[in-house]
């Protein structure tokens, strides 16, 4: 625990217009573990990952990675830190492989200027091999003909391939049936043995209780609470999630009753 | 040391598959709707033979020449067309807009006496122009593709109209080199070089390709794919280059020696142009750009890939070619009409890269749709003109032309659920 985290938020604040979307958050994000960011619909899950990937810009507060504060101007500068974030939409061409889809923007060339693809397919194929991924047979199958799950492999095998450092996964799992959930999980899991800080963004307790370390919890806004995965019980992570404490854990009465300090 | 060594043995069991293994993967490609030129060669197979039934010298050497000329400015503004398809957009100006420069050449040569070549150049730039116009104003206003170039081809008819003036045509003389194109043939000799040397280039990539990918490692196309891929651009190229050699001058005998053989000169450009495109297309990121915003413009725009700029240049590309394909059709008729580029000239290029195969919803294409779809027009539109005559004749073929239109975008429209099962 004495490393520098990969990532650190300290006093996040962010309005839009009168509404006060985060307001001091902390979050630390640590390289070889899966933080999860839990709570509910409104908490300000997805604001708070537009401001890791630099889309939107905080108005107070710091963003840390590994130990030096910077500031976001775009996704350029968060993607420059090692963040890659994995939308829900993946983002993913249907028309092309997965090769193409991986090297979409950063494509290699040769030194005539033509397209490098054995270079790429290489670099792919190494790609999800680091994942152990066996659900992909061949990296030219089109995309359009994979499964939901094979599709979020190949956004996370997309991030491993540009050495992201930090991956944010936006709620991975939402579409996906039992099996292939095991599957992504399982992938999540690998991902952090990699040595990658991931922050996992989901509703599902189940899945946040079998891969995290480490548990966010935003409550209206504000971090209610981070906790350490084996310190907690479901029942006490609901519970922070839908009233912002838990015990003495989380918001003090007073704030968790939303009042605006 | 031993891990690197598997690997290695992973790696070239992988690079071993047979030519069974290669012709179950593109099966399967086929049946998941990736249907490549299969329909458009089986489409130009039964037509051609349907018409070769029907109608005895169909496919005679002056019919078949007959053929190529006129096929020939359909498959260079299809080409052009197909780059604006990949992005899901359409030019409905592209006729009009070949018709305009043909004009601005015929004018400006034959009225303002400019040298031939300096017309042309200034057709081709009058092309560009229109492109870039028209691409700004889809990228950076925002009007839809449609709207833009239903207004342009209205417009642009009307500028070729005030162009030519009220006598109807102006006429291209016989000597000048533009006319040669579609009018004047490739030495015999000199055609069998040409393909020599199309056939020893397609074969160089090919080998040079599949040694790559061997010497990185990876499952090259198995050897006896790639000959009998050679071999069938021989034989097919062959057998155009002798059936083109035969003379079709019917007057050729003790008293007049002129002849009319070999191929008409309009198809080394179309080869060209071929070649040239399917490169852009297929071997720069440029070209991979395009495939990628014609598949999701969101996802490429976060791939950091400037979208807009793309949408510019393939209305660039398209107006362009849409010039070139003017000349052509300029080249074909000696002459360039106050209507030219109108009526369905526009319809028979779309139709020629839809039936080639490319996707009206973007994403799906290639360059060689536009001279297989080009080739089927072509034979559509010269079989029904032999097949009905009499005063109505050009009616039907409208009607026909239209049918096998809507016909080749309802394929694409199912082949298109089909992919997105």
């Amino acid at each position: 625990m004495t490393t520098i985290p990969a990532l650190e938020l300290r006093g996040v604040d962010k309005s839009f217009g009168p509404v006060r979307a985060l307001s001091s958050v902390n979050l630390t994000a640590r390289a070889g573990e899966v933080t999860a960011l839990v709570g509910d619909n409104g908490a300000g899950k997805s604001t708070l990952i537009k401001c890791i990937g630099g889309i939107h810009r905080v108005d107070a507060g710091e963003l840390v990675f590994d130990g030096s504060p910077r500031t976001l101007t775009g996704p350029r500068d968060a993607a420059q830190f090692g963040v890659a974030i994995v939308y829900q939409d993946l983002a993913l061409c249907d028309n092309l492989d997965i090769t193409d889809n991986m090297f979409l923007g950063r494509e290699e060339v040769t030194r005539r200027g033509t397209l490098d693809v054995n270079t790429m397919e290489k670099q792919a194929r190494r790609a999800l091999d680091a994942l152990s991924v066996r659900t992909v047979r061949s990296v030219h199958q089109v995309v359009a003909n994979l499964s939901g799950g094979q599709r979020q492999t190949v956004a996370i095998a997309k991030a491993v391939l540009w050495k992201a450092k930090i991956v944010v996964l936006d709620e991975p799992t939402a579409a996906l049936g039992v099996v292939q959930t095991e599957q992504v999980l399982d992938l999540v899991r690998r991902l952090a043995d990699q040595g990658v800080a991931v922050i996992l963004v989901s509703h599902n307790m189940n899945d946040v209780m079998r891969v995290a370390d480490s548990i966010g919890v935003l409550y209206l806004g504000r971090m209610a609470a981070q906790v350490k995965r084996v310190d907690v019980t479901q029942t006490q992570i609901v519970e922070l999630i839908t009233t912002g404490r838990s015990g003495d854990l989380g918001l003090s009465s007073a704030e968790s009753a939303g009042v605006a300090t | 040391m031993t891990r690197i060594l598997e690997e290695n043995t992973r790696e070239v069991s992988e690079a071993a598959p047979g030519v069974g293994a290669y012709l179950r993967g593109y099966v399967a490609r086929v049946r998941g709707g990736e249907l490549g030129s299969i329909p458009a060669m089986a489409g130009l197979v039964l037509i051609t033979a349907v018409f070769a039934v029907v109608h005895q010298g169909f496919l005679s050497a002056y019919n078949i020449e007959a053929l190529v000329i006129q096929a020939a400015p359909i498959i260079v503004m299809a080409m052009g067309l197909i780059f604006v398809l990949l992005l899901g957009e359409i030019d409905l100006s592209a006729g009009t807009t070949g018709g305009l420069c043909a004009a601005s050449m015929a004018v400006l040569v034959i009225r303002h006496g400019m040298t031939w070549w300096l017309g042309i150049l200034t057709a081709l730039v009058i092309g560009v122009f229109i492109g870039t116009t028209m691409g700004w104003l889809r990228a950076r206003i925002g009007i839809p593709s449609f709207v833009i170039t239903l207004a342009t081809f209205l417009a642009f008819q009307g500028v070729t109209l005030i162009l030519i003036g009220g006598e109807g045509s102006v006429n291209l003389p016989g000597n000048m080199p533009l006319i040669q194109l579609e009018n004047s043939f490739v030495p015999l000799w000199l055609g069998w070089v040409l393909l020599a040397l199309a056939v020893l280039g397609y074969a160089a990539v090919q080998v040079a390709d599949a040694l790559g990918r061997r010497r990185d490692g990876l499952a090259p196309v198995p050897f006896p794919v790639i000959a009998a891929k050679i071999a069938a651009l021989a034989v097919l190229g062959s057998l155009f280059t002798y059936v083109m050699g035969i003379n079709r001058n019917v007057a050729t005998n003790a008293y007049f020696s002129s002849k009319a053989q070999g191929m008409p000169w309009v198809v080394v450009l179309v080869a060209v142009l071929y070649v040239g495109w399917n490169f852009v297309l297929t071997r720069t990121r440029y070209g991979r750009h395009v495939y990628a915003a014609g598949g999701n413009e969101e996802a490429t725009r976060r791939a950091g890939v400037a979208v807009s700029r793309i949408r510019i240049s393939v209305f660039v590309i398209c107006s362009g070619m849409a010039a070139v394909s003017g000349l052509v059709a300029a080249s074909l008729l000696q002459s360039v009409q106050s209507n030219a580029g109108a009526g369905n000239t526009l319809l028979l290029a779309v139709g020629a890269a839809v039936i080639g195969g490319t996707s009206l919803f973007g994403g799906h294409g290639r360059v060689i749709d536009a001279v297989l779809g080009g080739l089927v027009v072509a034979v559509i539109v010269n079989g029904m003109s032999d097949l009905i005559q009499g005063a109505n004749s050009s009616g039907y073929e409208y009607v026909v032309t239209g049918a096998v239109l809507l016909l080749a975008a309802g394929f694409d429209a199912v082949v298109r659920r089909a992919r997105s099962r």
